[in-house]
């Protein structure tokens, strides 16, 4: 009972051998199998999401939320779901038809595709790859692509502007993302996703990384777009950036996706930060295991999506300023301490929980330092009046 | 064993015939689209080639940060997306001849090595291998790249910091 997963993976494996499938072939489809049945618990998730956030949304905002279609309101999502099936695929004038209907496909497979290496459990392990951490870094460049190729092909100023501040943004914001996963990386040892969290049992990163947690958490609320980072989609300016001109399920896979990956960012965090699937009598049955992670992820997105329903969005120099100024030197001023601290403390070999609270301590020494600094000067806050620009100035006589 | 080369020969098909259509497609921004799809396919025989480190990298730096910069750059580039633009300019003769040259010292390269195969089994963790040898074997290699690259970063900057830009005065 405690093993179910494998139960039933080693009885499935077992009834196809004995119809007389060679073992390739049985591997094979178990894998298939097991990629399925990950991607349709993530749209289940993603069904039940989309209801919590809009209720969450709507008691933040001290407005009632759906409530209409069933008890509370939960079969919202269904409505809406058969509403957008049965909608009409619309493409615009002018618009590159193959790039236009591949970028949601990619939006979508980008994000699931990061799925493919997590480690469930002790020993549900998906794809166990020895470089998982840089394969989850470059499996997300394809939905910066799938961005790329949907604001242009849309042939719609809206949506190139959308696409061209995303890459602005989601290109800056991945420097401080990747420098804070190389510490958890480092303090494993490993770039082995199983090997990093089975490396946090029982003392999670969150205690011995803080500002890498922190710092991956805001760089990945950015990966994200969403508000306060959603310059990108800003509804006031841009009418619904790069996915203006989409329309039913073309829209409905971006929106998805955009769903998914906030999700998966609760997932990512869990994994570098929170000790995964760790939990009370998880290693002896994997199964809670399995709950723990995505209760955790669950948790670490209902976090995600308070903050970006408390703050406002923010101007696009105060995304830069925020990254380039605040972030990035942070993120590589708190790798290089926490290298060598580390490795300070590996040639005392003092006891773990030493080693952990140093780590927190110099950690916290660090945020507190940057905060400090930050506090004290802010020309990013000062309002700069520009003297009016003509628009367009004859040629020849430009400054 | 022929589900392997199967798929060698699906992945090696895909990425030449997306190679082939960089250089004949008249729509210069489908030639990056088909570029970006040539580094995946390479990446796919890296992985293939049980290395799945310089595959992701691959993936990471050619598709994540050039095949992005080349269709950004392509973007902001108005007069590069017309459709009467020409394919090859004044130069194409000595660009054949250079390209021929290219295929001729590689093919004979491919032809004469002798490609020695090496008895031995791959490390258990390949990716801390690869890390304690650029950092105690090939020190010095790995340093003077790091320079190159913080040079050419530099110059990037340098070059990009036009004095006439500032907007402020």
């Amino acid at each position: 009972m405690a093993d179910l997963i494998n139960l039933i993976e080693d009885w499935i494996a077992n009834l196809l051998l004995g119809w007389g499938a060679s073992e390739e072939l049985t591997l094979f489809l178990l894998q298939t199998l097991g990629s399925v049945l990950v991607i349709i618990i993530c749209f289940v998730i993603v069904i039940a999401l989309i209801w919590v956030e809009r209720k969450l949304a709507g008691r933040i905002q001290d407005r009632f939320g759906p409530n209409r279609a069933g008890p509370f309101g939960i079969f919202q999502s269904f409505a809406d779901m058969i509403k957008i099936f049965t909608k009409e695929y619309v493409t615009p004038e002018g618009a590159e038809k193959g790039a236009f209907n591949i970028a949601p496909v990619l939006a979508m497979a980008s994000v699931l595709a990061i799925w493919a290496v997590f480690p469930f459990a002790v020993n549900v392990i998906g794809a166990d790859i020895h470089v998982g951490v840089l394969y989850i870094v470059a499996v997300g460049a394809f939905g910066i692509l799938a961005i790329l190729m949907a604001g242009w092909s849309s042939n719609n100023r809206y949506a190139l502007l959308g696409a061209s501040r995303s890459v602005a943004m989601l290109i800056s914001y991945e420097i401080p993302m990747v420098v804070s996963l190389l510490v958890p990386v480092l303090l494993a040892g490993s770039t082995k996703l199983s090997v990093i969290v089975e490396a946090q049992q029982p003392w999670w990163f969150l205690l011995s990384a803080p500002t890498a947690a922190l710092i991956y958490l805001i760089s990945s609320m950015a990966e994200i777009g969403k508000a306060p980072f959603d310059l990108l989609e800003a509804e006031s300016e841009l009418v619904a950036g790069y996915h203006t001109e989409y329309s039913g399920m073309k829209f409905g896979m971006f929106y998805v996706a955009e769903f998914l990956h906030q999700y998966t960012v609760g997932a990512l965090v869990t994994i570098f930060f929170l000790g995964g699937w760790g939990g009370p009598l998880a290693v002896r049955w994997p199964i809670l295991g399995v709950v723990y992670f995505y209760g955790k992820s669950f948790l670490i997105y209902l976090m995600i999506s308070w903050i970006r329903l408390s703050l406002p969005r923010i101007r696009i120099d105060e995304m830069l300023n925020l990254n380039w100024k605040f972030l990035i030197p942070v993120s590589f001023i708190n790798l290089v301490a926490v290298a060598s601290v580390d490795r300070i403390l590996l040639d005392l070999a003092l006891p773990i929980w030493i080693d952990v609270g140093v780590l927190f301590a110099v950690n916290l020494l660090i945020l507190l330092a940057a905060l400090y600094l930050a506090g004290k000067s802010k020309p990013a806050l000062e309002r700069k009046e520009f003297p009016p620009r003509p628009v367009a100035v004859p040629p020849g006589t430009e400054r | 064993m022929l589900l392997p080369a199967l798929v060698f020969a699906f992945v090696s098909l895909v990425t030449l015939g997306a190679a082939i259509a960089v250089v004949t497609n008249k729509n210069i921004l489908h030639s990056a689209y088909y570029l970006i799809l040539t580094f995946v396919g390479v990446a796919a025989v890296y992985v293939m080639l049980q290395a799945p480190f310089i595959a992701v990298v691959q993936v990471l730096v050619y598709v994540g940060a050039i095949a992005i910069l080349i269709i950004f750059a392509i973007m902001l580039t108005r007069r590069l997306m017309s459709k009467e633009m020409e394919q090859h300019n004044a130069q194409w003769v000595p660009s054949v001849v250079g390209a021929l040259a290219l295929f001729v010292v590689l093919a004979w390269i491919v032809y004469t090595a002798g490609w020695p195969v090496q008895e031995g089994t791959p490390p258990l963790d390949p990716i801390s291998q690869l890390g304690q040898d650029l950092l105690t074997t090939y020190l010095v290699p790995f340093e003077i790249a790091s320079v190159l690259l913080l040079a050419a970063l530099v110059g990037a900057i340098l070059i990009g910091h036009e004095k006439g830009m500032r907007r402020e005065e």
